[in-house]
């Protein structure tokens, strides 16, 4: 779970129309605006965020390589867009993950074998932690956005000052419950925050074929929200950005919509084969981007990290993820009646003979 | 199918359609293929390979991400005098365009009392058997099938696809193509060169037989098929009736083999309860109750979202044993 740290002064975002993202890194990891960092240990707590992150999705491409993990949509080099974002929250806010951010869900708490265990399929990876609010990965595009709107609103009813955020692509952004999700949310301000993961491409199709616009925050205007766009390869820049749409978010201030630029270095999925639609040419200049090495050099830079302390950190992430595939290793294989639980509080009586007619087919 | 002089070639059900797509597009320059994926990458199952650089990226294109976009769109262009020939990119993402489905696609001809009508496709993969994620498999047939003014078509071989597909594309009425992925390359088939069509609405009599009619479609045929062949050494004649298409239904054909067998089994991979094998079930109590020797059987999916634990997915699906014993059943009753 993260600890929030001590708030950074709230930053002034740049107007929602601006056509350059917000940064506070620039690639090569020199500040560009130094005195609006967040404090050392928020840079040094991202950036194990990053790592930790980033060893899990290299890990999950050998184990479905290996045959020991379904599909798996890669994250990788959009660590800054996942961590800054989800490092931003506290632990009594709400997560509402798509398929492509395993690395948000697992910063925001949820633990590394439960997650190895849900793209397995495996029920012991489907049961939500009960002290973390965090969806399953949806599966449906766009579908979570209105969800998350109703968290907020509830979060508002009830009193609190906890706050929802929800992920989407620069694909889903199409779809109408994108669209009726921000504007209840203006309509209604409500504690929400809205992420738009800018990557370039929804499956095969570039973002300038997706749509027209150009500069996908501002879709905010049209629902009389503030939208932010910031260089979804900086993970400080995501950070103060997203850091400060929560705050605002909790203090009454309502809905945000925040649009991450940045890239989908790898394939779809697992299973998808980029080169049948993207060239070289795409791809080019974004390993540069590269945002785990962009803070790290800032790091080093900075005397912050040294080079045994990242060997270190290394160890020790390595050693939680073997631990963790150790203990998803060791969860039991559903039975096959198990696939009708849960479906109502109370089975009907369909499912109970439905249930029975299984059980005695398949001898469990 | 008037086929039988034409030269054939063999190839999978994938292939059979990427056949027929090219055919109707080069056949009417009115015919536009859409959606997502379809155009630059020919879709995530290829079913639309090397049509956009054969047929130009205005007939043949990607559409944003947005279902409920494609469907009205499309209807707009049909009622405008195109053949929308859009791709929903699996059966289980058709939900957000629901509202378009049940509010426009199968109205227009009844609400504009035949100045408008709707000559729109809507092809979409369906269903299990290939573990894919969570909502992937789904089997919404009966929701569609269920919607007055609506067709729906689901082939079972390579050369039923191709027919059906240029049936569907020639019809004046809008129609629902769904496509097993089970089967898109597991089945490879003589499919007919050139253009031809199989008609909506006539079941195809798979294997004959006189002791148990079993009544499927799309996946589930190769299923029913194998249970057939399990029943043969034991003295059972199975008849398996492909439906086809589900609207328009021929019942005449499974009416004629029930009255004939006495016995009726019906498969499907939906959902049990208010799926499309219980209107199948309830037209057979209706027409031919007099006839039946045993009571009629479903072998169907769930009362529960179709699993995404990959283990256990084949327990949800109807399995060759699960027909078999459907089948001894109604042959003990
Ligand atoms: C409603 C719906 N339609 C289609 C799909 C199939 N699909 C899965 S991912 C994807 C592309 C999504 O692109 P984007 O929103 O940009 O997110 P990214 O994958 O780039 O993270 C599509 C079309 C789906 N999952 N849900």
């Amino acid at each position: 779970m993260t600890s929030p740290d001590t708030a950074p002064p709230t930053p002034t975002f740049p107007a929602g129309g601006e056509q350059e993202p917000f940064q506070l890194l620039a690639p090569d990891g020199t500040a560009t605006q130094p005195d609006a960092l967040p404090d050392p240990d928020t840079r040094l707590r991202l950036y194990r965020h990053m790592r930790r992150i980033r060893h899990f999705d290299e890990r999950a491409w050998v184990l479905y390589r290996t045959g020991r993990l379904g599909v798996f949509p890669p994250y990788g080099g959009m660590e800054a867009s996942q961590v800054g974002t989800a490092a931003a929250l506290g632990p009594g806010d709400w997560l509402f993950p798509t398929y492509r951010d395993t690395g948000a869900a697992l910063t925001h708490g949820l633990p590394v074998a439960q997650t190895l265990a849900y793209w397995r399929t495996s029920p012991h990876g489907w049961a939500m932690p009960q002290d973390l609010k965090v969806l399953p990965f949806y599966i449906p595009i766009a579908t979570q956005y209105p969800h998350a709107v109703g968290a907020a609103l509830a979060e508002k009813r009830k009193g609190t000052r906890n706050v929802a955020l929800a992920y989407i692509g620069d694909g889903g952004s199409s779809e109408g419950d994108f669209h009726e999700a921000l504007n209840f949310a203006g309509a209604l301000t409500v504690p929400c925050v809205f992420i738009l993961q800018n990557n370039g491409w929804a499956i095969s199709v570039p973002t300038r074929t997706q749509t027209r616009a150009v500069n996908l925050a501002r879709r905010a205007d049209g629902y009389g929200i503030p939208g932010v766009r910031v260089d979804g390869n900086d993970v400080l820049a995501t950070y103060v950005v997203t850091r400060g749409a929560v705050t605002r978010a909790r203090d009454g201030g309502g809905p945000t919509l925040i649009e991450t630029v940045t890239y989908r270095v790898k394939p779809h999925t697992l299973a998808d084969d980029p080169s049948r639609y993207r060239t070289d040419a795409d791809n080019l200049g974004w390993a540069e981007k590269d945002p785990i090495l962009r803070l790290r050099t800032h790091l080093l830079g900075e005397g912050l990290l040294t080079e045994d302390a990242d060997a270190a950190l290394t160890r020790e992430i390595e050693a939680e993820f073997e631990a963790a595939l150790k203990e998803a290793d060791g969860y039991p294989e559903p039975t096959p009646a198990e696939i009708l639980d849960h479906v109502f509080a109370e089975p009907t009586p369909q499912l109970r003979r439905q249930r029975a007619q299984i059980e005695a087919e398949e001898g469990t | 199918m008037t086929a039988t002089a034409t030269p054939t070639k063999t190839m999978t059900m994938v292939a059979a359609i990427n056949d027929a797509l090219a055919l109707a597009l080069e056949a009417d320059e009115t015919v536009h293929v859409f959606g997502e994926d379809v155009g630059v990458m020919g879709g995530v199952f290829r079913a639309t390979d090397g049509l956009q650089a054969r047929f130009g990226a205005e007939r043949v294109f990607d559409t944003p991400l947005a279902e409920a976009g494609i469907v009205g769109m499309g209807i707009g262009m049909g009622l405008a005098g195109l053949k929308p020939v859009a791709e929903i990119q699996f059966a289980g993402f058709l939900y957000p365009a629901l509202d378009q489905v049940l509010s426009h696609l199968g109205r227009y001809r009844h609400r504009t009392r035949g100045r408008y009508h709707l000559p729109m496709v809507i092809r979409a993969p369906y269903g299990g058997g290939v573990h894919t994620p969570e909502q992937h498999a789904d089997s919404p047939e009966a929701i569609l099938a269920h919607t007055p003014g609506v067709k729906v078509v689901i082939p079972s071989t390579p050369a039923d696809a191709k027919g059906l597909l240029l049936a569907a594309i020639q019809d004046p009425d809008p129609v629902f193509f769904l496509e097993a992925i089970k089967l898109y390359r597991s089945v490879k088939g003589e499919v007919p060169e050139g253009h031809y069509t199989v008609p909506l609405g006539q079941a195809r009599v798979v294997t004959q037989g006189d002791d148990v009619t079993v009544i499927c479609y799309g996946g589930m045929v190769e299923v029913a098929q194998k249970a057939a062949e399990a029943a043969r050494p034991h003295g059972i004649g199975v008849e398996v009736i492909d439906l086809r298409t589900l609207v328009p239904l021929d019942t005449e054909t499974v009416l004629a083999s029930v009255r004939k067998t006495g016995r009726a089994v019906v498969v499907s991979e939906a959902p049990r309860t208010n799926g499309f094998h219980s209107e199948i079930s309830a037209t057979i109590a209706e027409e031919a109750i007099d006839f039946l020797r045993a009571p009629i059987r479903r072998v169907t999916g769930f009362d529960a979202p179709y699993p995404p634990f990959t283990s256990v997915e084949d327990v949800y699906r109807p399995s060759p044993v699960r027909v078999a014993r459907a089948i001894r059943e109604v042959m003990g009753y």
